[in-house]
């Protein structure tokens, strides 16, 4: 919750595309587009998703980070209904989920991982059956276009099993996007594509939000690739939110991220919190306190710590943010690789 | 007192022409008979064995002497039983050497006289044969007959239309059958749940078959091909 | 949404390679009779005559006559009927568990159609793929045997009786004993539907369905007294036989078969609501499972 208000609290830096969302009625009615509230879900002993609560607002592309197993399918899943939370709610386009499931879903769009599709059925056939099922009344000019924005017009008529990898990939966009949707949310649409095909989503991402209008969440556990084209960013380790915000914010070059470890992080914080350092304060956690301060500052923070007789154990500051990432999600398992 | 004189009376007086009124019976039986050389009738068969349940037939049946009879459902299926080829009495008195015949007297309730034949050809099939004759009209009203092979068959006769060619108007034709059962590995069955019949009349083996004849076309001629 | 969704289900059932398989088999087993009853058919009679033939004239004609394609249909009914249970779990099987295997059943459920909507349409598509399954056979099995060996009297031999049914008292019988088989397969479309929506393969189902039905049939078959009272009555594959009832006629008092009469309707009937019985409760746990149930493929 800590974490929520300092984010709130900060400015946002409008993009183009934001301006949008001024007419819309859930903005005007001080909604968020979408909206999670202490998400819960546990399978067995592992509690793949805890107490999770973040919210998206209209027009931007959100990145949804963390290593796999952190609990992102399962918070996308949920998203989508696909499973069903132990606790907390989900409110898309101000309406709760729970109880308005279909109308929430005739706008959402979405594509999980790589679905293999029907093999037997050409990309054509897939596209009008989707977008029936949608609930759309689609003209065959209109399906065309959607088959030629992911560069599959040529090949609308061949079965799928002769497509490769990408081009599956490239067919599940599009059927996510049949029913023009104002919300995407898109899990790992990079995986096992090529340089291209990852540059190509990459692109097709940033025009569906900045041309199109639309809200997108993507998910990656790669952080290179959301840092280039999120507006902000979730990151989540085991079903636990790390760090939510703007990634401007996040990545701001002028501002530095300051991981500050002490022998007594509780009393730390206390003393932190009541003294003008306060305002740098970014995150509380067990094994860290995450400051943020203008780079300038810096040599300030830790001479005043130091004063306040905190006992620092060590003090690093980060000003990348995939360097901060690893930092965050890499601690539990040194082994594993980020980019794996 | 006088009903059994009567009877005594009556057994001494038919007594008394015992070979004589057999020989005349048979021979008028035999006449009758005679006027037949083929004939082709058309008639309803019903079928009540025991383990068929089969609808009326519509058959035919074509006769051509001395001994061929066929039942042929035109249409439909029937079985037919081995013995029908008695419901023609020519067959009784069928055999190269004649018959001895003994005289059994008269059928107290029915007035018909019973005779026994006994073939004389010792390889014939036909073993006993005893009819009941309606002496006054010369026509068999009932037949038993016991086979060397396939059992006992009865007959019994009513007359109408053609009793002048001593033939039926129906017959019915008892006869013994052996006992029905297929292994359930070659049948397709299933158990509906219906009650299986008490097992004493499942070993009736007595099979009763019942032609009523609407038609006979006699002397007409018929085909040998239809006998094959 | 409900019907331009089953049109979607059954597209994709009959876009489908795998679906003609079950097809191929029919026709197949078919054709097989067919060919081995043209050639050997008197022989395959003397067989099941051989019990009567010393009290009945047995002639060739009557061979010909029994073996016309009422029976030969009769035969392949009994062929197959086994053997169906296995093509319609193919089918019903695949039904939820294929879609999540290919990852389309997680594409499916973010459109905006309920759970209980979409189960329900899938099973109908399983039973009308198995109604169509059953048309395929009757226009193969009965249409086609009566055209190549013509039509007569159906004799249907019993371990302890001969029913014999008159021509033109045969065919209202085979519609009626294809309607029943249609809610016998429904019934095994239902419990591989039920597995189906437990899987995330659909090896598992089918394999799952037939084994259930073996083991069932197994149970059904042996004539052991105590399953008789307790267990057999309530088995659906007890009463997955039942068509066969339309083929058993009730007889007057002097042993002359009723035309259009069956033996035991009230025994149909109730395997009938049986087995509707069994539908409505695989479909039952299937829809209710499903609408709980965590999409993790």
């Amino acid at each position: 919750m800590q974490a929520n208000r300092i984010f709130f609290s900060n400015h946002y830096l409008f993009r183009s595309s934001f301006v949008h969302s001024f007419t819309d009625p859930y903005f005007q009615m001080n909604h968020n587009l979408l909206k999670v509230s202490h998400l819960t879900k546990q399978f067995g002993e592992i509690k793949a998703v805890d107490d999770l609560s973040f919210s998206m607002d209209k027009g931007f592309i959100y990145g949804f980070l963390g290593q796999n197993g952190a609990g992102k399918s399962t918070t996308i899943r949920m998203l989508l209904d696909l499973i069903r939370p132990d606790e907390g709610s989900i409110e898309i386009f101000g309406m709760e989920l729970k109880k308005h499931r279909n109308e929430i879903m005739r706008q959402v769009g979405a594509i999980i991982e790589r679905p293999d599709l029907y093999k037997y059925l050409s990309a054509w056939e897939h596209l009008k059956m989707f977008a029936t099922m949608s609930g759309i009344k689609y003209k065959r000019a209109q399906l065309m276009e959607q088959l030629a924005l992911v560069g599959l017009a040529e090949r609308a008529h061949s079965k799928v099993k002769t497509y490769s990898q990408g081009m599956k990939q490239r067919l599940g966009i599009a059927i996510a996007l049949v029913h023009d949707p104002a919300l995407v949310i898109l899990d790992e649409p990079t995986n096992g594509l090529d340089p291209q095909g990852i540059a190509d989503m990459r692109n097709l991402i940033l025009s569906l939000c900045h041309e199109k209008g639309k809200t997108v969440l993507v998910s990656s556990h790669l952080l290179s690739e959301v840092e280039l084209i999120a507006d902000s960013m979730l990151i989540i380790d085991r079903g636990r939110k790390l760090v939510e915000g703007k990634v401007n914010e996040l990545f701001d070059p002028s501002e530095h991220l300051c991981e500050l470890i002490t022998s007594d992080n509780a009393t730390a914080i206390e003393k932190i919190r009541s003294s003008a350092l306060g305002v740098y304060l970014k995150e509380e956690r067990e094994e860290a306190i995450l400051l943020k301060a203008p780079k300038e500052q810096v040599p300030l923070l830790v001479k005043q710590l130091v004063e306040m007789d905190i006992p620092v154990l060590s003090l690093h500051t980060r000003h990348s943010l995939e360097d901060y990432f690893l930092s965050l999600t890499t601690k539990r398992d040194a082994a594993s690789s980020v980019k794996n | 007192m006088k009903t059994i004189y009567i009877i005594f009376l009556t057994l001494f007086i038919t007594g008394k022409g015992f070979s004589q009124s057999a020989d005349e019976a048979i021979k008028k039986v035999k006449a009758r008979l005679e006027k037949v050389n083929d004939y082709q009738a058309v008639g309803k068969m019903k079928t009540n064995v025991i383990f068929i349940k089969a609808p009326i037939a519509n058959i035919k049946v074509y006769y051509k002497r001395p001994d061929k009879l066929r039942i042929n459902n035109e249409q439909g299926i029937s079985f037919v039983p081995k013995g029908s080829v008695n419901i023609n009495l020519n067959n009784v008195f069928l055999n190269t050497e004649g018959f001895d015949i003994i005289d059994m007297g008269k059928e107290a309730k029915s007035g018909f006289r019973i005779i026994k034949l006994l073939p004389r050809d010792e390889n014939s099939d036909v073993v006993l044969s005893t009819l009941h004759i309606d002496e006054v009209n010369g026509l068999v009203m009932r037949a038993r007959t016991t086979t060397r092979d396939n059992g006992t068959y009865e007959l019994q006769m009513s007359y109408g239309r053609y009793a002048d060619f001593g033939l039926a108007d129906k017959v019915i034709l008892e006869f013994n059958t052996k006992e029905y059962k297929l292994p359930k590995g070659v049948t397709f069955d299933y158990d509906d749940g219906s009650k299986k019949p008490p097992t004493d009349k499942m070993n009736n083996k007595k099979g009763k078959v019942e032609i009523v004849y609407t038609s006979y076309t006699i002397n007409k001629g018929v085909s040998d091909s239809v006998f094959k | 949404m409900l019907l331009p969704l089953l049109r979607i289900e059954l597209y994709k059932i009959f876009r489908r390679p795998r679906t003609y398989i079950s097809f191929g088999a029919i026709a197949a087993i078919v054709w097989l009779v067919q060919i081995a009853l043209k050639f050997d058919g008197p022989a395959y009679i003397d067989l099941l005559l051989n019990n009567i033939k010393e009290s009945f004239l047995i002639n060739a004609d009557l061979k010909h006559k029994i073996l016309n394609g009422y029976l030969i249909c009769f035969v392949i009914l009994n062929t197959i009927l086994i053997q169906m249970p296995l093509l319609v779990a193919l089918v019903a099987g695949d039904s939820i568990a294929g879609e999540a295997n290919m990852g389309t059943l997680r594409l499916s459920m973010t459109k905006p159609i309920g759970r209980t909507q979409y189960i329900l349409v899938k099973f109908l598509a399983s039973v009308i793929y198995t109604v169509m399954l059953l048309v395929w056979m009757a226009l193969l099995a009965l249409f086609g045997s009566m055209l190549i060996f013509g039509t007569n009297d159906l004799i249907v031999m019993r371990s302890d009786s001969i029913e014999q049914m008159r021509a033109y008292d045969v065919v209202w019988r085979y519609l009626a004993a294809f309607c029943y088989a249609a809610v016998a397969l429904s019934a095994v479309a239902a419990l591989a539907f039920l597995l189906s929506v437990l899987a995330e393969n659909s090896i598992g189902p089918i394999i799952a369905t037939m084994s259930i039905i073996i083991v069932f049939t197994i149970l059904s078959e042996m004539n052991i007294p105590i399953y008789d009272e307790t267990v057999k009555p309530w088995l659906f594959t007890t009463h997955m036989v039942a068509w066969k009832g339309f083929f058993y006629v009730k007889t007057d008092a002097e042993g002359v078969t009723i035309d259009g009469s069956i033996q035991n309707l009230p025994a149909i009937f109730r395997s009938l609501s049986i087995l509707l019985g069994y539908i409505i409760l695989f479909a039952g746990t299937a829809t209710w499972i499903f609408r709980k149930k965590d999409i993790l493929s």
